[in-house]
């Protein structure tokens, strides 16, 4: 049994600068969580925050739990609404794109 | 779960839900019906005139980058004939404009269009990072956002450009909406919900035709009050521009301009993405909400909020509104929030006298509204409508007026004012010095002192 699957992380529209100024992050994640659940986006989200996350702007990426309002999820470029938003279970090889859409333009 | 088919298509894979009316598209799709929403609205409004002269307020960042794109595919798609050009305000703010000059430079190059950069350097004889070394950050925001806006219409009037574009979209719009209602101000909805905003000062010195055609300078020479504004993208939300911006891939810059303090804008903000996350079609219906209530509200818009009394006169001439309206300053793009309340006004002042004459400006406050203490005006309307001017009294001290308290006491003119242009500038403005020179010499005056300073800490 995988223990980890590998997946694609991309920070965007002004997310990188939380993430050591980096775009494209190779996560490699715990296939399940700590209740031996399915890894999912959820999971995914928590993994990022507590390992990946150099900043301690937390709440800029995660608020109340979920993503901020206002930064949008994609997942294999789709919304995530349409995939079951953090309940997704994730899958190696997929592509996860967090955007802000809170910046200037 | 099995993947969800695209509702238009029915072949390709849905990828985006859209927020306004829950329909799920493919990409191809939705790029084509977001093209095609956006030049519905331009035709709709009749917002250009085949042949116009356009430039892009073009900041680098997505909405710009988006309005450019899609200007520019519409344009080529149906033949417009728009002559369309870039024109990017360089603040001087190091680390922040810089970067994003860079994003509009690979534009200008990848759409093959002209870019026009302005400074506030070469206009002012400041630039941002120069006054915030004078001023400090608190409150840099009001200069930034005043200057931007002439910054804006001298680059156009340079280019001979009579109508700038700006790439506010639907949440931009449903925040100052909010704002305004959260601060009793609904004089100010015209403002922001009206497709086309500024208009074209040849109606000031009241020898041309509201079209400009022969607006001030002969021979294509533009007078740099001669600029319309307007914002194609004010009924696109903001999630589908950066969908937008994603699947065609654009380049665009994306930080928060580093001087910018987000005050209360952050929190219609916040208040508008948690709405928009609970129910989507808030957004659009709040903007729509706005429209509706600025056609309600006589002399929405600014109107005699300074002419009709001495305390609303204060308001007039220095607004630090840029914590919240201004999102001119505030990292949010160039020309967004522009000109204050000064442009507002001014613009009520030419509706005064030229609402007829001008379609856009009449859809959004139907009836030309007499600038005196009401009775014209306010006539044959509403009981609930005379508010304002007890709601403009009481909005003083909410904003408090830290400096220059000079300038005001020249304000406090008594009825209807007169729209001229400033003495030092040429500006379009209702005050014989514009809000931009009353704040240059507020800078100036101080500057000697912190020039050594700032010399001697270099040296």
């Amino acid at each position: 049994m995988a223990d980890n699957i590998d997946i694609k992380v991309e920070f965007t529209g002004g997310l990188e600068m939380l993430f050591s100024d980096k775009r494209n992050h190779k996560i490699s994640l715990p296939a399940v969580d700590s209740d031996g659940q399915p890894a999912n986006v959820a999971f995914l989200i928590k993994y990022l925050c507590e390992n990946v996350m150099k900043s301690q702007k937390k709440d800029l990426f995660v608020l109340d739990g979920s993503v901020r309002p206002g930064i949008l999820v994609l997942i294999n470029d789709a919304d995530w609404e349409l995939e079951g938003e953090d309940q997704y279970e994730l899958q190696a090889g997929d592509n996860v794109v967090f955007v802000s859409t809170l910046h200037g333009g | 779960m099995p993947p969800q088919l695209c509702t238009h298509c029915k072949t390709a894979r849905a990828q985006i839900l859209r927020p306004k009316n829950h329909s799920r598209l493919c990409a191809a799709c939705f790029t084509s019906v977001f093209e095609s929403e956006v030049a519905a609205t331009i035709t709709s409004t009749a917002l250009f005139h085949p042949g116009e002269r356009i430039a892009i307020g073009a900041s680098g960042g997505k909405d710009s980058c988006v309005l450019a794109s899609v200007l520019k595919t519409l344009n080529d798609r149906y033949k417009w004939g728009l002559d369309l050009v870039l024109l990017s305000v360089d603040e001087g703010i190091t680390g922040y404009r810089d970067h994003s000059l860079d994003a509009v430079r690979r534009n200008a190059k990848e759409l093959d269009l002209p870019l026009h950069i302005v400074s506030y350097e070469e206009l002012y004889g400041w630039s941002m990072d120069q006054v915030v070394a004078q001023i400090g950050k608190k409150g840099n925001c009001t200069y930034c956002g005043v200057f931007r806006r002439q910054a804006l219409d001298r680059g156009a009037a340079r280019l001979g450009v009579r109508h700038v574009v700006t790439g506010h979209n639907a949440d931009d719009v449903a925040e100052t909406v909010l704002m305004n209602l959260l601060r009793g101000d609904l004089m100010r909805l015209g403002r922001a919900t009206g497709i086309v905003t500024s208009t074209p000062a040849a109606a000031v010195d009241g020898l041309k035709d509201a079209d400009g055609d022969d607006g001030a300078g002969a021979g294509g020479e533009v007078g740099i009050t001669n600029v319309k504004r307007s914002k194609p993208l004010m009924y696109a939300y903001e999630k589908e521009i950066v969908l937008y911006a994603h699947h065609k891939k654009l380049d665009y810059f994306s930080t928060e301009c580093i001087y910018s303090p987000e005050a209360f804008r952050g929190s219609a903000r916040t208040l508008i993405k948690n709405l928009e996350r609970i129910r989507p079609e808030s957004i659009l219906d709040v903007v729509r909400s706005g429209i509706e209530m600025a056609r309600l509200v006589p002399e929405a818009d600014g109107g005699c909020r300074g002419a009709c009394g001495a305390k609303g006169a204060k308001k007039e001439v220095i607004q630090p509104d840029d914590e919240d309206e201004g999102n001119g300053g505030c990292g949010t793009g160039n020309g967004r929030g522009s000109g204050g309340e000064m442009a507002e006004m001014e613009r009520k002042l030419l509706m005064d006298e030229r609402a007829e004459e001008m379609g856009t400006e009449t859809e959004i406050q139907p009836r030309p509204v007499q600038n005196g203490v009401g009775a014209d005006g306010v006539k044959g309307r509403q009981e609930a409508t005379p508010a304002p001017h007890p709601a403009s009294t009481t909005i003083v001290p909410v904003r408090p007026k830290k400096k220059d308290g000079a300038p005001r006491a020249a304000v406090a003119l008594p009825g209807k004012q007169t729209l001229g242009r400033c003495e030092r500038c040429g500006y379009l403005s209702s005050q014989a010095v514009c809000k931009a020179c009353v704040l240059l010499e507020g800078l100036n005056k101080s500057r000697p002192r912190t020039a050594i300073a700032v010399d001697a800490s270099h040296g």
